[in-house]
């Protein structure tokens, strides 16, 4: 077994018995970042360097006791859109290709803490607006099973690194879905806690009511440990929460005898692929085994859910991504007469077309005159579903439902048609909506070798009810590794260099 | 010509004297070097996010209760969107929906009679920073130390008729806003801004016109003028058959005269929505509580209160309320020494005339209440004359001594024993045979040449009424 091979807890284990060094693991997931990227292209900026340095400091400190964490010198990636000092941080945009911040997000700060070594910034797409990490000012992330698919988005840099083992574990950002859909497109695990679990301070808003930050990892019980280094209320994020002290590694149990899980039936309608279905009923079926109560059921309002988070979303994005504007934040175009025209070449010239195109729409909404209509409508059907949820979860532990109505679409497919490509959020943008926490997790591949992920919902601060769930589906499944990431395979694919 | 009726509302801006500024916790302080009071938060740094500054929501209640606003107990943040290079974000943090005070009124009183301003909203808001024009350069700079400075914006009815009531009202919710310790409310130094909105109307119609908003004003002079100026300017526009057109106006105090800054078509769509970052501020009934348990006695039932407790003239008790400093200093003293109207003539008298001397602000008070008591108490009981209280004062006003050790330790006190003044007096009047004859002779004027020559000899510490009784005693045996 390669060292790439080993899961972020098996790493950790083999680090601290002495087995290998920090140092190890940083060389390890380099040499595999070193031969993949020229194919698959999961980062946008890789600090080696840095890396090496940090595996250096922390293994002294795990060696004389002083660091002691779980993850102690796991090497991890971390999505371009979390500030990083000192480390350029560019939310895949041409507007922020030279930025560098002078602060790092409370998450990352969380990592450093627990002796988490950080490889890189990952792909995404700009500003974490887009389904398939093709918005990207760097270019499209390949996805690793297919190469001539996307990985997903926003978070598919992040997704496409843990499943080809170019590092053992990542944090990305769910805003509507961009953990949890290219984690199912992946075949990785993926989870957005409940709103307010994870400080937001260093994360470059998209939409700050909606905006998560959550693991990537490759298996269930890696996701909840990452969860519990990043989990914690921050005195600098006025939307997180204090909670109950919570061990989510610990609340992994093999046993769902206690579980009320439902499937709502008319989510799984027409467009839904019939292999994903088929995959809904089977881990039903899975989990009934293991002791659960599985029953089906009717939720309400699904058809505005993709409406209000869309306005509601865009509305936000419309004022957050209001200070790039040349002034002291983002690309600043040349040659120009005033200050009007130097804030409308800055940004016609800095952000991409999808960006442009929710920027618009937001402002539209919150509009004098069709706020009312738009914005302050959606927000109701927001409380609405928020209301649909708690109604459901009265009957419920976790609601069982795909993540995405598809497989991996092909590279170039989607944005064509950003309304279908809006339209296919449906699964993921609700928790959003409401503040859930959501998993998704591998569950086979399709007869075209693409994973199908499935997703597991639950109340708000629930987290251990959907960790446990997926625990047990984990348990019942055999998922194969990605082929990729295996070294003879790599070998074919030539040298790359890091860029 | 027909009779018209001037109608005016304020928003009153007000910086707050908090400590740090509203969002984070960089110091609020005037007239750091450029970009010293910043960071991530403040300058709008992507990822940064607001936390509020508790002692913000405090002033504001605090002042909504000084006005007899009703407190919104559940109140919000909206974003005000607009791109400006000195608004990092190119949003305010702002109130709109759910400000944090509501329908309120002051009572006002000018020679027209009392009536009551109506308080419309108040609202809690972060100031943006400073655009500095280089001078022969071809850019701007910006300075962001002011950026999210806290800010109340105090929004009146259209209820002040006259400049003059304008200026009652400012004066008054000035006071108020002092006596708080909420702002010190400097027009000049812009922690107190003023805009006037104003309209003319006929007489008797209940209909409002079309309504100007005047910015850049700096004065209560400035003000006043404005508002003259500006109502002559509507009259005459209405009186030629012209329409008033709705738009912002700029003073130019130097001018005396506004121009048009911009028209109503130009008036922007801000865009408002409800701030994501910060949840709902929750105004609980304990805090409330102890909001108002703080609140203080203002200067209006003090200068009442004065007349009747310490039998003050109106016009001593409106100079000894002006500054709650003065006031906190005056009422301790006075209790403290029992002696109300002679703490009060040091605080009117010597205390002016160092503070103008010095330049320093009427709230400035260098020495403490315990100190001016222990002083008129030294002077009342005569262990002093007045000509060494002056100096113990001014050493009090200006190196803070303590009156009584200060007193020892000089030797100021008057003689008290008659019998060292008598020698005294008798080795004065051998040493001046010539002055002891003129005034036998009848030339009252040696009398006074004798006082002088004991106090000197006394090094100032004997009673000068006493020597003359004394002298004029010995003189006629």
């Amino acid at each position: 077994m390669e060292i790439t091979d080993l899961t972020a807890a098996s790493l950790g284990k083999k680090i601290k018995a002495g087995a290998l060094t920090a140092e190890d693991a940083v060389r390890a997931a380099c040499e595999q970042i070193r031969r993949l990227e020229p194919v698959l292209h999961s980062f946008i900026t890789i600090d080696e360097a840095g890396a090496l340095s940090q595996a250096k400091a922390v293994q002294e400190k795990i060696e004389s006791g002083e660091l002691t964490g779980p993850l102690a010198g796991v090497p991890i990636a971390v999505k371009d859109n979390l500030c990083t000092e000192g480390l350029r941080t560019t939310c895949g945009s041409n507007m922020l290709e030279h930025f560098t911040p002078c602060y790092s997000a409370t998450a990352v700060n969380r990592l450093r803490e627990a002796g988490m070594i950080l490889l890189g910034k990952t792909n995404m797409d700009e500003f974490a607006m887009g389904s398939t990490t093709e918005t990207s000012y760097f270019g499209a992330t390949n996805n690793p099973w297919d190469l001539a698919c996307a990985p997903g988005g926003s978070s598919g840099g992040s997704c496409a690194a843990v499943a080809a083992g170019e590092c053992f574990c990542a944090l990305g950002s769910d805003t509507g879905g961009s953990i949890r859909q290219p984690s199912a497109f992946c075949g990785v695990t993926g989870l957005k806690p409940t709103y307010g679990t994870v400080s937001r301070y260093g994360l470059i808003a998209y939409a700050s009511s909606l905006d998560q930050i959550g693991p990537i990892a490759k298996d269930v019980t890696d996701c909840a440990m990452l969860l519990d280094v990043i989990a914690s209320w921050d005195a600098k994020d006025s939307t997180s929460m204090l909670r109950e002290p919570c061990d989510f590694a610990g609340a992994l149990g093999e046993e769902a005898a206690h579980l009320r899980i439902g499937i709502p039936v008319n989510y799984l309608k027409e467009g839904l692929d019939p292999e994903i279905e088929r995959a809904i009923q089977e881990a039903g079926e899975a989990l009934a085994k293991r002791g659960a109560v599985v029953e089906e059921f009717q939720m309400g309002l699904a058809d505005y859910a993709v409406s209000a988070y869309y306005i509601i979303a865009s509305a936000e994005a419309s004022s957050n991504l209001a200070r790039f504007d040349g002034v002291k934040y983002g690309h600043r175009a040349e040659e120009v007469l005033n200050l009007h025209e130097m804030y409308k070449k800055s940004r016609s010239q800095g952000f991409g077309p999808e960006v442009k195109r929710r920027i618009l729409l937001g402002s539209f909404v919150l509009s004098s005159g069709y706020y009312d209509a738009y914005y302050l409508k959606a927000l109701q059907a927001r409380a609405l579903i928020k209301r649909e949820f708690d109604r459901a979860f009265a009957s419920y532990d976790v609601i069982l439902s795909p993540a995405a109505p598809t497989p991996a679409p092909r590279l170039g497919e989607s944005l064509q048609d950003p309304m279908q490509m809006y339209l296919n959020d449906v699964y993921t943008v609700s928790a959003n909506l409401a503040g859930l926490p959501g998993i998704t997790l591998p569950w086979k591949l399709n007869r075209k070798g693409l994973p199908i992920g499935v997703q597991l919902l639950g109340d708000c601060f629930q987290e251990q009810k959907i960790l446990r769930a997926a625990y047990v589906l984990e348990q019942s499944r055999v998922f194969p590794a990605c082929p990729l990431a295996k070294s003879d395979r790599i070998k074919e694919s030539g040298e790359g260099t890091v860029r | 010509m027909k009779q018209y009726e001037t109608v005016i509302g304020l928003e009153v801006h007000v910086e707050l004297d908090t400590k740090t500024k509203i969002f984070c916790s960089c110091s609020t302080a005037f007239g750091g070097e450029p970009n010293t009071h910043v960071c991530p938060v403040c300058t709008g740094m992507p990822g940064a996010l607001p936390v509020l500054n508790q002692k913000v929501v405090e002033f504001a209640v605090a002042v909504g209760l000084a006005l007899d606003c009703s407190i919104t107990r559940y109140c919000k943040f909206d974003r005000k969107n607009y791109f400006y290079p000195d608004n990092p974000q190119n949003y305010q943090i702002s109130q709109l929906y759910l400000p944090i005070c509501r329908a309120g009124g002051v009572e006002i009183e000018t020679e027209a009679g009392k009536k009551t301003v109506g308080i419309h909203e108040i609202h809690m808001e972060e100031d943006a920073g400073k655009l500095i024009h280089m001078e022969g350069e071809n850019c701007s700079l910006v300075d962001y130390n002011r950026s999210g400075v806290p800010l109340l914006e105090i929004v009146t009815e259209p209820d002040m008729r006259t400049s003059m009531e304008v200026v009652a009202f400012l004066e008054k919710l000035r006071s108020m806003i002092q006596y708080l310790g909420a702002s010190d409310c400097k027009l000049q130094e812009g922690s107190m801004r003023v805009d006037v909105n104003l309209s003319v109307r006929e007489a008797g119609s209940t209909a409002l016109g079309v309504r100007t908003e005047m910015k850049n004003l700096n004065s209560f002079r400035g003000i006043s003028r404005a508002i003259e100026k500006e109502t002559i300017r509507q009259i005459q526009l209405l009186e030629s058959g012209r329409k008033v057109v709705q738009e912002t106006r700029r003073w130019d105090d130097a001018l005396e005269d506004s121009y048009v800054m911009r028209s109503k078509e130009d008036a922007r769509d801000y865009r408002y929505f409800p701030e994501p970052d910060l949840p709902p501020v929750r105004v609980d009934e304990a805090w409330l509580k102890e909001i108002k348990a703080r609140q203080p006695e203002f200067r209006e039932e003090k200068r009442k209160r004065y007349r009747k407790d310490y039998g003050i003239s109106d016009y001593d008790a409106g100079i000894l309320t002006e500054t709650k400093a003065m006031a906190d200093v005056f009422e301790k003293a006075a209790a403290l020494s029992k002696l109300p109207k002679k703490a009060a003539n040091w605080l009117m008298g010597e205390t002016l005339r160092l503070q103008k001397e010095h330049h320093m602000e009427a709230k400035e008070l260098p020495f403490s209440p315990e100190h001016l008591a222990e002083l008129v108490l030294l002077t009342e009981s005569g262990a002093i004359n007045s000509t060494v209280a002056k100096e113990v004062f001014e050493e009090m006003f200006l190196h803070d001594v303590d009156p009584g050790r200060y007193v020892e330790e000089k030797g100021l006190r008057t003689l008290g024993d008659e019998g060292e003044l008598r020698d005294c007096i008798y080795r004065i009047l051998e040493e001046n045979p010539k002055s002891v004859r003129d005034y036998l002779n009848g030339k009252d004027r040696a009398l006074g040449f004798l006082v002088g020559q004991t106090m000197k000899a006394t090094k100032g510490q004997a009673d000068p009424e006493k020597v003359q009784q004394l002298l004029k005693e010995i003189l006629q045996k």
